[in-house]
Order: structure tokens, then sequence, then C-alpha cells
């Protein structure tokens, strides 16, 4: 907790996502999680003498679809740049990177606070390679090249953060825009999202930044918020009894909740940036950034906002169909396949509570919807009553794991409700037959008893009786007799 | 058969091998038996494979047999630098930092070579990953001057360029950052052309400096020159800096070259080719040939290039930064020569396998132009050196590009000096740096560049001995065809090959 009132935080976040190409940035080996070790390279990414990189243009149109939904701008020539650095997981002893002239800068991006909406200045977005893996076992360490050269994107924010749940706010609003676009998959445990918080603090009203401190190794979203709270708590308290705060880098543990200072020698670095002589300028034509463009789909923030409006939706229904792209799509296909016949609000309904907890209950068997057509001839068949909900369910479960039409599921299971007033009739006067002690009780004040002859009238069509027609006809039924014509 | 086959051009041998009046097996054994007897003499090669040198003129013999698929360099032997990667062979750069190191691929040049079906003779000796003008830097042998055994063949192309001029090879591929083929070609007598920069890829070449760097080859006249360059040319998918340039029928051009296109070409004499360091022997050389430009009726125009005298300094400090770079995945984690215990103490730790395994792995040429580009490049330094090096080297691109608004083609000599004795610079590396004088500023500027033999000087070491003379042709950017025709008709007249008193090799 920023628990002193006199202190204020400045945040600036780094963000490094992968990209969800087909193949590395600057090579053809494949873009894959969980290989063999060291089964995805070449000689390119194995930084073997004489190889050169090879630009991917996937990549490329990935990043260019980020920049443009966070608004940033993205320059019609940026450079490559070379970060030299000895470390084993580093074949060719530098990082491909943008250092000056990077192929976006200056965006934005709102986020929403305990105050409302805040604008979060974004200072660039550019492109780079990852490294590969170390991993150690006893006091061996053998390196997995796998990783090396797949595609990144680094975002930098300015320092408009002030707290830790703005941090948080930011970093979720980002992951949620990347993942909506299939730019990245924002899975922060596995690493393939990761951000580092460069954090200061200083006194309110005081115009001057503070020194600030680089906290890293910060791998999921509950520990973003921790390790800030802990490195602005730890700050003001260096200030506070009279100490400086250095510039430094700080490893978060998430064990013990704490910040810890990295070996001054970490520190040193200098990276010797210098122009990638190996690769062209990327020059980035007005038809590729249109193409992008026009590929952008619609964000989801912007969408809910949407539904809201335009459908009627409440806030919390426009949320869970925004949640997945795929989802939202199917609704929207929905809308325009029934052209105003059914409710949207009910179409909604449909969705969230059938649809998703069907495909819940699927997880992990593969995905794959049913013809929005489909779907509609199944929601009119309940809505109309030629089936009741319940069997609707049914249907559904059954059109999901078959891909038949209802129709034929209706046809084949013999589903169709019973609804003409004759055969229900008939059902009734049956099941007053068989019970006749109880139809007397029922004649006779005992209420609760109309609830069993609608079971037995139910069980006996198993389960298709339109429920509202069974009420109507027993109820006639009682009148009918109470008026002694039967 | 005639035993001295080796003797003849690409261009001379082809024919033969058409007219089938003898078979690349032949011409093979005529060439092992030349190696055999002259290169333990002059040392050019790092190692030799006759082995696959057979399997290939074997497999060449059976095409030609089957009259498919001829190519001018079919059947031919060559050699390669030992900076090309060939797959399945040994490759060093000179460098005991390679040591066994084994190619798993092939570079673009070799890749299109044998598509040509030419056949491999061996890996010829250069400076430790290019580094030098002598030859001497390398980790494993010095190679020497056919023309006088005690002369260094020039570098860092000179174990190619000796192989060529010593008629060890039909011709050689090399590779030229500051001059690295067309000073060795110079000093040893042979013709060495420098493409402009983009036109032949470098993938599988063992990068020096990549800004600069370029293959180039070394014949032994022009015709070879434009044959080999068209087999090799061309755009490369895995070289972004190659470009889309049309790879013209070079060797049908200078076929075609005739003294008639001398007439009213102008021909610019860069003042500051002339400057003092320049032996003056060579000086009255290349006066010649300009009296020869002007009885064939070309302008002789004086120009300037005001900016090239920083183009040593400029090279430099841009080589060696791209260098730092590129040396840095020599580490000995994934390959190449690793620092062992128990060669010694010292490695405790990471930072202790690099230093040991680059310590003992570089030689003392490339741990200074390591050191010189990390400072240069380094925090502080950056703009004072880096930053301003390639501001110049824009100068200096604008330099020839004014240039060649007034005229078609320039001249000068290639090297200030000819072949200097072995041992003569090493202790002066500035000295050293010189003998590129006139060369790098041709690959600052991403020119063609060629270096022709024209005559000789006496050697004052030996007793009726000479030493080659080069004359440097440098011509727009891509305009390898103007280049290789003006060489032609150059090479016509002055008949460098067939005079006796120029060929007096040291053999
Ligand atoms: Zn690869």
């Amino acid at each position: 907790m920023n628990n002193n009132d006199s202190f204020e935080a400045v945040i600036g976040l780094e963000v490094h996502s992968q990209l969800l190409t087909k193949t590395k940035m600057f090579c053809s080996c494949p873009n894959i999680f969980g290989m063999e070790p060291n089964t995805a390279v070449c000689p390119v990414c194995l930084a073997l003498p004489g190889a050169l990189p090879v630009i991917n243009f996937e990549g490329v149109k990935l990043a260019v679809k980020a920049a443009l939904a966070l608004n940033i701008g993205v320059n019609r020539k940026s450079l490559f740049a070379r970060k030299n650095y000895f470390y084993p997981d580093l074949p060719k002893g530098y990082q491909i990177s943008q250092y000056l002239d990077p192929v976006s800068s200056n965006g934005y991006l709102n986020i929403e606070t305990d105050r409302g909406e805040k604008k979060i200045r974004i200072n660039r977005l550019h492109i780079e390679e990852d490294a590969g893996k170390l991993i150690h076992i006893g006091n061996q360490s053998y390196v997995d090249l796998n990783r090396a050269g797949t595609p990144l994107v680094e975002i930098v924010s300015e320092p408009d953060i002030n707290t830790a749940s703005e941090a948080a706010a930011y970093l979720k609003a980002l992951r949620e825009i990347l993942v909506y676009l299939g730019v990245s998959d924002g899975n922060m445990e596995e690493g393939s999202f990761r951000c580092d918080a460069n954090v200061s603090v200083r006194r309110k009203g005081d115009p001057q930044l503070g020194t600030r401190a680089e906290v890293k190794n910060v791998n999921s979203f509950k520990f973003v918020e921790k390790a800030i709270e802990y490195e602005i708590e730890r700050q003001i308290d260096v200030v506070l009894s009279g100490g400086k705060v250095i510039q430094e880098t700080r490893l978060y543990d998430s064990k013990e909740n704490i910040t810890r200072s990295m070996r001054g020698k970490e520190e040193a670095h200098d990276y010797r940036y210098f122009e990638e002589p190996d690769l062209p300028p990327l020059i980035l034509s007005e038809e590729f950034i249109s193409e992008v463009k026009n590929s952008l789909t619609e964000l989801p923030g912007v969408k809910r906002g949407r539904y809201v409006s335009e459908y009627k939706l409440t806030e919390y229904d426009a949320e869970v169909l925004t949640q997945d792209k795929d989802i939202a799509h199917y609704f929207e296909v929905l809308i325009k396949e029934n052209g105003g016949r059914v409710e949207i609000k009910k179409l909604a309904n449909w969705i969230i509570n059938e649809l998703l907890s069907e495909l819940k209950a699927r997880e992990g068997e593969g995905r794959s919807l049913i013809k929005a057509g489909d779907f509609l001839e199944l929601i009119t068949a309940v809505e109309s009553g030629s089936i009741n909900r319940n069997t609707g369910k049914i249907v559904l479960a059954e059109m999901l794991s078959s891909g038949k039409k209802a129709g034929e599921v209706i046809k084949e299971k013999n589903l169709a409700q019973v609804s003409d007033d004759k055969g229900i009739e008939e059902i009734i006067k049956q099941a007053i037959d068989e019970n006749r002690k109880e139809f007397a009780d029922l004649i006779g004040g005992k209420d609760k008893l109309f609830g069993f002859f609608v079971g037995e009238a139910m069980k006996k069509t198993k389960g298709k009786a339109n429920p509202k027609k069974v009420n109507e006809i027993l109820q006639k039924n009682i009148e009918n007799y109470k008026s002694g014509r039967s | 058969m005639t035993d001295d086959l080796y003797r003849l051009t690409i261009g001379e041998l082809g024919v033969l091998l058409k007219n089938k009046e003898a078979t690349s097996k032949d011409i093979l054994n005529s060439y092992i038996k030349r190696i055999k007897e002259a290169d333990p003499k002059v040392s050019a090669y790092l190692y030799n494979d006759f082995e696959e040198a057979e399997r290939n003129a074997e497999a060449a013999d059976k095409i030609i047999a089957s009259g498919g698929g001829f190519s001018p360099l079919t059947g031919i032997p060559l050699s390669i630098k030992d900076i090309f990667l060939i797959k399945g062979k040994k490759t060093t750069c000179a460098s005991k930092i390679l040591d066994n190191f084994i190619s798993p691929y092939d570079s673009t040049v070799v890749r299109k070579l044998k598509e040509n079906n030419y056949v491999f003779l061996g890996k010829t000796n250069l400076d430790e990953f290019a580094m030098g003008s002598s030859t001497e830097n390398s980790a494993y042998k010095t190679t020497r001057n056919p023309y006088d055994l005690n002369r260094v063949p020039g570098g860092s192309s000179g174990g190619s360029a000796a192989s060529v001029s010593a008629d060890l090879c039909a011709g050689s591929f090399g590779t030229d950052t500051g001059g690295s083929v067309r000073q060795p070609a110079a000093l040893c007598g042979v013709v060495g052309l420098k493409p402009t920069y983009g036109l032949i890829s470098r993938y599988g070449i063992i990068a020096f400096s990549s800004s600069l760097d370029q293959a180039g080859v070394l014949s032994k006249d022009v015709t070879d020159a434009a044959i080999m360059l068209g087999a090799v040319a061309g755009f490369d998918e895995k070289d972004q800096t190659t470009r889309r340039f049309e790879v013209k029928d070079y060797a049908g051009i200078v076929k075609k070259a005739d003294k008639s296109l001398m007439k009213g070409l102008r021909v610019g004499i860069p003042v500051e080719f002339f400057s003092e360091g320049l032996d003056p022997e060579i000086g009255s050389k290349i006066s010649e040939i300009k009296a020869l430009l002007k009885e064939l009726g070309a302008y002789i125009v004086d120009i300037s290039l005001p900016d090239t005298k920083y183009s040593v300094a400029d090279y430099y400090i841009i080589a060696t930064s791209e260098a730092s770079s590129n040396l840095e995945r020599y580490d000995g984690i994934r390959y190449g020569y690793r620092y062992k215990e128990e060669d010694g103490n010292g490695m405790q730790n990471l930072d202790g396998l690099y230093r040991k395994s680059r310590e003992a792995g570089f030689g003392n040429e490339v741990k200074r132009r390591i050191i010189l580009g990390t400072f240069a490049l380094s925090a502080g330094y950056y703009d004072a050196y880096y930053k301003k090096a390639s501001l110049v080297r824009k100068l200096i691109i604008k330099n020839y590009k004014d240039a060649f608004g007034k005229v078609d083609v320039i001249i000068g000599p290639t090297s200030p000096t000819p072949a200097f004795l072995i041992g003569e610079k090493t202790a002066d590396p500035l000295s050293m740096y010189l003998s590129d004088i006139y060369t790098i500023s041709v690959n600052l500027a991403y020119l063609p560049g060629l270096s022709m033999p024209v005559g000789t000087v006496k050697n004052p070491s030996k007793q009726g001995g000479v030493l080659p003379v080069g004359l440097q042709v440098i011509s727009p950017w891509a305009t390898e065809d103007r280049l290789l025709s003006f060489a032609k008709i150059i090479e016509d007249e002055v008949k460098f090959r067939e005079n006796a008193g120029f060929r007096k090799l040291d053999i």
C-alpha cells in the first residue's frame, strides 16, 4: 500500500510480447513452443559463420497491427540495430533489435481507473528477436536455442502510471488488445508476455523525477501489482530514512514478495548499438499499412460499448460476449441471419447461458461451432414452442456432437413437443383415470396436487408436452368437473 | 595430351572441353601435378581435396559427354578462399578459433559453382578473418609471391592470387573488403575484380565487415573474370543486401569489346591517387597506360576525389566496428575452438571461458581490430568515431558520384608499391594499412573495381627479377559490363600474359 500520502510514484512499463508468427523473425525455423531442445534451429539462428538474417514480413505485419491498435504512429522507414552483449543464450553475441528509428512511435492507451478513464502515452513499439534459454541441471548448464530468433515486440510506455493498480490495468488492457488481434497469446506464465517496470517516487508537487529502479522477473498479473507496491513502499522508506534510491535493476521474488538488487556488474552493460549492416532499412509502403489497417478487427472495448448502446445489452452480457473474438463474431452473424425475428437479448442469452456452457464442457476436444443458421433454427423451435427449453438443450448438445441440424435431431429422437390440444387432452384424461383419488383430492382443494398431474402428463410424453398447454388443459378439466360438465 | 594444360585460361580450357580435345580429368591431372610441384614453394593452399576434385571432374566429364548442361565453368578446376563455406568441408578463415570447423551448409557462391559443375581443387590461404594485406596474418602458413618467394602475395586473398599467378588453379574466388582481391591481384600479376556491393550474395561467406565485404574473382585474364562473375552474380533471397540487378552476359559483352569503344571515352585520373607514398616506377607505368588510352582516342580528365584522403581512417573505424560485432559469435560455446581447463588455468566461470577461448583462438591483428571497433562503438565515443565515419562515408560516395558526372571510368594504381618483403611491414600496422590506400574508397562507395596487370618493375632484391604492377579501374555503380570491356581493350594492347619478359616466376 502506498500509505504515505505525501509521495507519488511514477511508473513506466516495458512490455515484451512474443508474436504469433509461423516462423522466426529472421529465419524460416518454426516458431513453436515445446519442441525437443535445439530442433527448431538452422545456420541463421545458431549463428553459424556466414549466416545472414532475412526479415519475416509476417512478424512486421503483426507488429504494425499492434501499433495501429495502440494508436501508435507507424514509421514508413525504420532501422534494425544490433545490441551487443555476450551470453550463451545469445548465439550471435548481439540481438537484432531496433534502436534509433523504431517501426512505430508515439501512441497511447486508455485505461479504466478508480477515478475514471486515463490516457497512458506509449513512447514506442519496436521489433526484436528473442534469446534462447539456459537450462541448469546440477552444476551443468545447457543451451536450448529453439526460442533464439523468435519474434518479439517491445512496447515502452511513458512514465504516466502512478499506482500499482494502474499498472495492472494498463497491462491487462494491452494484453487484451494483443490477444484479441491474434498478435500474441499473452501467456505471462510461459513468458510469451513479459513486463519490466521502471519505478520511482517523489514528493507530491515535486517537478523533478526521482531516481528509478527497474523491476524485472515479474511473471504474472498478480505479481505485477505486488512487485510494484513493494517497490514503491521500499523507495519511500529509503527516502524517509534519509537515504537515496539508487539506479539499479531489481529482481522480484514472488515467494517472499520483495525485490532484490541484482549485482552491480550487470549494470555496466554498454550495448554498443549500431545499425544492423546485414539488413536494409525497413520500408513500409502505404499499401502495406492500409492492408494491415483493413485487417484490424474492432477492439473489445469499442465492441463492448457498441453492444450496450446498439443492442441494449447489459454491461455484463456485453463483457461476456466480447471476451472471445470468435464468439463475438458468431453473435454478430447470428443477429444478421436472424433479421429481427428473435429478440437480440434472447439471442445473447442463448449464447451466454446455453452455447458457452456446452462449449465449456467440451473444452479440450477442439471447438467447432455449429452454423449460425442451424443454431437459429433451434432457437426458433424453442421460442415458437415446438420444443421446450430443456429439450432445446439436449438438441443443442447433440448438434454440437454430431454436427446434425436441429430438425434432424428432433425428428430422429422424436423430441417434438406435443402441443396439439387433442393429444394433451387425451393424456390428461388418462392421468385422471389412473389417479381418481388424487384427482378427487385436487378438486377437494389440495392445490399442490396440480403439480402432480402436470408431472404425470410430462412423464407420459417423455417431457415433450408443452408445459403451458398442459397447465391450460388441466385447469380446464378441473373447472369442467367443478361445473359438473364431466 | 599436352602436359601443361594448367597454363591455360578458363576460356581456353572451355574450348578444349567443348571440342572434346581434353577431358576435365586431363585438366585436373595437369593441375594436380603442378600443385604437387609448385605449391610446396608458394604455399597458396591451406588444403587440397583431390579426391573430391576427381569426383567433380568425372561428373563434369559425364555431363560433357552427354552433351547437356554445359556451362563455361563445367569441368574447370578452381580454388576457393577459405572464407567461403562448403558443406562437409573444413572452413577455418585461417583462424585457430575455427580450427576443425566443418561447415554444415554451402555458401550461395559455392552452391552456384556446384550447379555449374566446377571442380573443387582446395581452399586457399588468407589473412585471419580477411584482416590484412599480406596473408602474413594467417594462423597456419605464410603464402609466398610466385614472382619472388621472399615477398608477400598481398592480402587478404593472397592464397587465391598466388594460386592463380602460379597456375595452381584456373581461377579463384576471393573476397574484397578494402582491397583484398585487387591488391593481391596487383602484387601477383593477375586480374582481380570486386563487383558492386550487392551483386554477389554474401550468404555463407564468413563476415568481416558486412557493409564492405563483397565476393570477388581472381583470374588469369579479363575474359575469365567475366565468366566467373556471370556464374555467381545475382539476387539471393538469403542475403537481403543483394540487389535485383540485371545480371548481364558479361563474357559475351567482353568478347565484343573493341578498341573503337575507347574513342571519346572520358577517363578520370584522380589527383589524390598520385600523391606521396606512390612508388615512382608504378607512377610511370600508369602514365604509360594514360598515353596508350590517349592513342586509342580516349579523353584523359584530371579529377579530384577530395575526401578519399580520409578513406583509410574512415575504413578502419567502420570495418573494425562491424568486425567487433561480427566476431562475437566465436565464443567457444557452440562450435570452433573452446579453451579447455587442461590447457592452462584461469577458466573458473563463463567469463573465463569466453576470455580464454578468444585469447587463444584469435591472432594479434584480429584482436587489435576487435579492440579498435569495440572502442569506436562504445558509449561516449560512438558520435566521435562511428557516427562521424558514417558521415564521411557519405562524402566519399558523393565524391565519386560527382566524378562520374564528368567521366565514364576512373583509373589509377591499385597499390602504392609492388610486392614487399615478408616481414617488412609486420611490425608497423599503419604502413601495412596504407597498402590499401587506393582500393579502400571503392568499397566505402559500394562501387565495382578491378585490378589488372599492366607491366612490371625491376625487383630490387633479385637479379633479373621483376614484380608486377596493377592498374586499378573503377566504374559507376553496377556497370561491370563497362568495367570489364574497358579492361579487356587494355589487356589486348598490353598482352601481359603473352609477354615472357613480364611472366618471370620464381618457381
Ligand atoms: Zn533458424
